[in-house]
């Protein structure tokens, strides 16, 4: 017989909840690494997706998403003809508020041109755009179906097709549109003093305004190379998609990156605390147990067996029920929560490390246990 | 001649210090072979349990000396080194109260005893069985603790104590809360089982009734013998 388990199956209500109770906490330092992971490679996913060799800017500048850029609407035609450059497309990005069926949501406007690099490289459902105006592809964070009507700066656009996992850094979900129709919106939206100023034509202000470049490569071509010529032009400055990758995570997600990962660890130690204050409890409750097995002459080794299973099946079940229910309810976190075998198995060596350091403060009770203790009634 | 189970000399134990020390037992000197079926009684508080459990290497005596089985277990310290592999293999212990464990169903309080000691679990229940027989509570073998009787408790806290067939065992008042009918039963069986495994048994009892089953008697009076008073054969 197994005495760890005869006294779980003794109290086993008791014990179960401990287990689940445990579990929402562990869900939560859980969820958390998956959010972590998923600001990572949400950061990513729209570079991946957009597949740029090379990013081009306003000079100056590091954009356009780790700083604001703004480049006239003909630097395309520049880009274009330097060598190496396969393809090039004109890009604009900025947030909206849209108006949608389930009401009013804010999103990340990308204006590209259809048939030059720009949109995403795969769809969920529907079709990319053509050429036709008012119509857009919406991510599926945006909750938007094919068919679906959505309100920007007093248009009504269509959805014709979805993405899965495109989003700005700050969770918006992307909205492709034609970049006729992005800039605009651009105008529509812009405070009155600025359209006016671009109605007249001036300068930076003008409508033919766009963001950045992306600029793809003949096979063969050197992005750095490139870059280095680009950057030779006035007023342009370059990052190949290597850069640009770097500074999605290095500098847009960073922060949130930190903070995710400074939580988590401050979860994990949450957890590690009570984990050890449970295991405690559960077995300062079974002191007069502890000292009856002394009192019939159990040696040490019974009773930190005894612990330490303990320890290790509240662990092991607490975290069961935190991935099954992190895995249920994944889908309708607000952010991406990337977790795969490696990070809950990392979570499990984890848990269980904390499980086994947080016994040992209750085993070295458990020892000093008298067995005089049991005695008495 | 036979080496004594039990050998006390000059034992004392004194609890606490300065002006708050009970002397709970004060130079007894005791000597129980095999076979002995000793009683000890004496007022509450004469130190009765605490010489049961200094024998059972439960409460470390002040001064003193005492051996079991010819190995001197303490001289000023415990010689032994082990002290709970001497309890699990040579003394057998019924407590005052049962102190079965409450997780644990009759038949595996009992065969815990013997896993505990290196008996391989089928055998060890096998036997656990057979003792519970023995015993007249093999019908609650599957019962957990919180469901037996007193009696049927302290019956399985005795196959417990017997579960290695120890050869010293001591009990603790263990016919307390049984009817004199099942008390005489236990002690004809401890009468048995210090015959069968030429055993010491030293039992502790208030019960008048059965102390025509003991072959001495021996009274504690403020942590001294009074008296040892052996039954003409
Ligand atoms: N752990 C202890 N600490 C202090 N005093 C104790 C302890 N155990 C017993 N005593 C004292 O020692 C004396 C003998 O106690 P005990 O052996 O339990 O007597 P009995 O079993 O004969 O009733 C009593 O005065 C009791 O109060
Ligand atoms: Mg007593």
């Amino acid at each position: 017989m197994n005495i760890a388990l005869a006294d779980i199956r003794h109290n086993l209500g008791r014990f179960l909840l401990t287990c689940l109770g445990l579990g929402l906490l562990m869900g939560v330092a859980l969820s958390m690494v998956g959010i972590y992971q998923g600001v990572v490679a949400e950061a990513l996913a729209l570079s991946r997706s957009l597949a740029a060799d090379v990013w081009v800017v306003e000079s100056g500048t590091r954009g356009p998403f780790a700083e604001a850029s703004r480049l006239p609407g003909d630097a395309r035609e520049m880009v274009q003809r330097v060598p190496g450059v396969a393809a090039a497309g004109s890009i604009t990005l900025r947030t909206a508020e849209a108006r949608t069926p389930q009401g009013l949501i804010r999103v990340q406007v990308m204006g590209y041109e259809p048939g030059r690099p720009g949109g995403p490289s795969a769809l969920k459902t529907g079709r990319g755009l053509g050429g036709a105006r008012f119509e857009v592809v919406a991510d599926q964070r945006a909750q938007l179906a094919v068919g679906a009507t959505v309100l920007l700066g007093g248009d009504r656009y269509t959805v014709v097709g979805t993405t899965r996992g495109l989003v700005a850094s700050g969770g918006d979900p992307l909205l492709f549109m034609t970049l006729r129709d992005s800039q605009e919106l651009q105008f529509k939206l812009a405070p009155p003093a600025a359209r006016r100023a671009s109605a007249a034509g001036a300068g930076a202000g003008s409508i033919d305004s766009i963001n950045a470049v992306i600029a793809k490569l003949h096979a063969g071509a050197d992005a750095n190379a490139v870059a280095e010529t680009l950057r030779r032009w006035k007023h342009l400055a370059a990052l190949t998609d290597a850069e640009q990758s770097e500074l999605l995570t290095r500098s847009v997600v960073n922060r949130a990156r930190v903070q995710l990962g400074m939580f988590t660890v401050v979860l994990l130690f949450v957890s590690a605390v009570i984990i050890a204050l449970i295991i405690y409890t559960m077995t300062m409750d079974k002191l007069r147990e502890i000292a009856t097995l002394k009192l019939i002459g159990a040696p040490d080794r019974t009773i930190v067996g005894l612990v330490l299973q303990q320890a290790l099946i509240l662990g092991g079940l607490g975290y069961a029920a935190a991935t099954v229910l992190v895995f249920s309810v994944r889908d309708v976190f607000p952010r991406a929560v990337a977790l795969g075998v490696a990070e809950v198995a990392i979570m499990a060596g984890i848990i269980g490390t904390i499980c086994v350091l947080g016994s040992l403060l209750s085993i070295r009770a458990a020892l000093r246990i008298e067995p005089q203790q049991a005695l008495g009634s | 001649m036979i080496t004594p189970l039990v050998r006390i000399e000059r034992l004392s134990k004194t609890f606490g210090s300065g002006d708050t020390a009970v002397r709970a037992l004060v130079d007894v000197d005791l000597v129980i072979g095999p076979g002995e079926v000793v009683g000890l009684k004496g007022p509450s508080g004469s130190g009765k349990s605490t010489l049961l459990n200094v024998i059972a290497c439960i409460l470390e005596p002040t001064s003193g000396r005492f051996s079991l089985n010819g190995d001197t277990i303490w001289d000023g310290r415990y010689l032994a080194t082990d002290l709970r592999r001497l309890r699990r293999e040579r003394i057998g212990f019924i407590f005052q109260f049962h102190n079965l464990l409450p997780f644990l169903n009759a038949i595996d309080n009992v065969a815990l005893a013997m896993t505990l000691a290196g008996v391989p679990a089928a055998e060890a229940r096998r036997r656990a069985a057979d003792l519970l027989d023995y015993l007249q509570v093999g019908k609650r073998a599957t019962a957990m603790p919180a469901r037996l009787s007193g009696g049927e408790a302290q019956r399985v806290a005795i196959a417990r104590a017997l579960a290695n067939r120890p050869r010293i065992i001591l009990a603790d008042e263990p016919t307390a809360a049984l009817d004199s009918e099942r008390a005489r039963v236990v002690m004809d069986l401890l009468r048995h089982v210090a015959r069968e495994q030429e055993a010491a048994v030293l039992v502790v009892t208030h019960d008048e009734k059965i102390f025509d089953r003991f072959d001495r008697m021996v009274s504690l009076r403020d942590g001294r013998i009074e008296d040892d008073l052996r039954r003409a054969a």
